[in-house]
């Protein structure tokens, strides 16, 4: 069945390459990010895909010899999210991120969630109060936490830190949000819960997610990118992609026929 | 269609093995509905109970092989061209266990005119004509899946128009003959039950051809016009 929606672009990587140093970890991408829509994006290791994700939010910037040539158009403001006049903070309250591995702060639950917030210079604890609770319940990890939210993070399961860890993220309300393999670390029913989640969070927000679980791309992604060796060989619509690949690599790739 | 070896080997095993039971499958149909043929031909009712027996084969391939997808697409996720053979083979093994029925019709209703000591020849003229296509098509049907050869399986989806205009035609002349002479009405009738079980086995080698197309190109061509290269 053919679905005519024509959606709104919020990303779009232009001619985008990257280098490590001298190595060239990216290859000229181009590819459309759709609003409120999830794209994953799959690949063998070393493909570039985490590469590419982390342009998104200037994480890059934070060690020398890296470098960017092209675009990252950011709407509906058409802002180039790589250009050297563009704050990379502020580029990071508009763009949220999420690891492989749960990174709650040695904090509180509260602290952990309120932290981006007082960065940006909030201080009102009603706001605080306000926010938190809406971005737990975002993460759909409020009722778990609400009655110990002074209890330190780290004490969380594995699967409630991820949940955290994404409610953290919320906090700031991004427009973006990134995932590096978010449920790699975790056991089926948290993955279930974190793959439920993405599908109730693309309501409000666009996602970016990348994994290596070829099934879970299929299950929680609109949109699904194949990247072979720092080039993007294939986007398309998901459904599409996993019936019916136009490109050999990607029929490979996706059917187990290499590595 | 992807002929290259899966990292798992027993997937490519799982594979060739789904592929081989279609085709023996397909191989047990083929001979029932030629054996129909020739028991319409020669009166030859013995071969009857044979095509019932064989039929009874036929049905438990087609609930192994059914089996044998839920267990592929439970245990490996097939997707692209993986997925489409298994979606297309199970599809395939329903229209060869009807086509199996409908030999199994045949032979019956062979068996009734003889019994009533009559020689069918004698009325359904061009059934057999109309026989040898369907089972032709059958045939290159599980060649073009055996070979996974679209232009052959779009032979087969053109054969099947010519089958069509043939059964009509036949059903016309037998029309004549009951007005002619209403003592030739329940032959009559017997061959036209033959008939159209004939036609019905050609649409299911079209079927069969169409889901061909599907697991290599990944387009559906069922209910539509379009055109097959």
């Amino acid at each position: 069945m053919q679905i005519h929606d024509t959606p709104t672009l919020k990303a779009e990587a232009r001619n985008l390459n990257f280098f490590y140093g001298e190595a060239k970890a990216l290859k000229g991408i181009n590819m459309p990010i759709y609003d409120k829509k999830v794209t994953a994006l799959i690949g063998p290791s070393g493909c570039g895909k985490s590469t590419y994700l982390r342009s998104f939010n200037r994480m890059h910037d934070l060690y020398p010899g890296n470098r960017y040539e092209g675009e990252i158009r950011f709407f509906p403001d058409n802002t180039n999210l790589l250009a050297s006049d563009v704050d990379p903070i502020e580029v990071r309250m508009r763009i949220g991120m999420v690891f492989q591995k749960p990174n709650p702060f040695p904090k509180s639950i509260y602290e952990n969630v309120a932290y981006g917030l007082r960065v940006r210079g909030e201080n009102n604890k009603r706001v605080l109060d306000d926010k938190v609770e809406h971005a737990l319940k975002g993460a759909a990890i409020w009722d778990e936490v609400k009655d110990r939210l002074q209890e330190m993070a780290p004490n969380l399961s594995g699967g409630q830190q991820q949940r955290l860890c994404i409610a953290r993220a919320l906090a700031t309300d991004p427009e973006l949000l990134l995932f590096d393999e978010p449920t790699s670390a975790l056991d089926p029913i948290a993955t279930g819960a974190i793959e439920e989640l993405v599908h109730e969070l693309k309501k409000r927000v666009t996602i970016l997610i990348v994994t290596h679980n070829m099934q879970q791309a299929a299950r929680v992604s609109d949109y699904t990118a194949y990247m072979y060796l720092g080039e993007l060989i294939e986007f398309g619509k998901t459904d599409e992609i996993f019936i019916k690949p136009q490109d050999k690599r990607t029929e490979d790739y996706i059917t187990g026929r290499m590595g | 269609m992807n002929e290259s070896q899966h990292l798992s080997s027993q997937f490519d095993d799982e594979l060739s093995r789904l592929r081989t039971h279609v085709l023996q499958m397909g191989g047990l149909v083929e001979t029932q509905v030629s054996a129909a043929i020739e028991a319409y031909t020669t009166g030859e009712v013995a071969s009857v109970k044979t095509i019932v027996e064989t039929d009874r084969k036929v049905n438990e391939l087609e609930k192994a092989i059914d089996d044998d997808c839920a267990h592929i697409i439970a245990k490996r996720q097939p997707t692209a061209s993986d997925l489409r053979l298994v979606l297309g083979i199970s599809k395939i093994v329903t229209d060869l266990e009807r086509a199996g029925d409908e030999a199994k019709k045949i032979a019956k209703g062979v068996r009734r005119i003889y019994e009533n000591g009559h020689l069918p020849g004698q009325y359904g003229v061009g059934i057999r004509h109309l026989a040898e296509a369907a089972l032709a098509m059958v045939r290159q049907a599980l060649d073009a899946f055996a070979r996974l050869d679209t232009p052959q399986a779009a032979d087969v989806i053109r054969a099947d128009t010519d089958v069509d205009a043939e059964f009509k035609s036949i059903i016309r002349q037998l029309i004549t003959h009951m007005m002619e002479d209403p003592r030739t009405i329940t032959t009559s009738i017997d061959i036209i039950w033959i008939a159209r079980a004939i036609e019905r086995i050609g649409d299911h080698a079209k079927n069969i051809s169409e889901q061909v197309v599907y697991v290599v190109e990944g387009r559906d061509i069922r209910h539509t016009k379009e055109k097959v290269q």
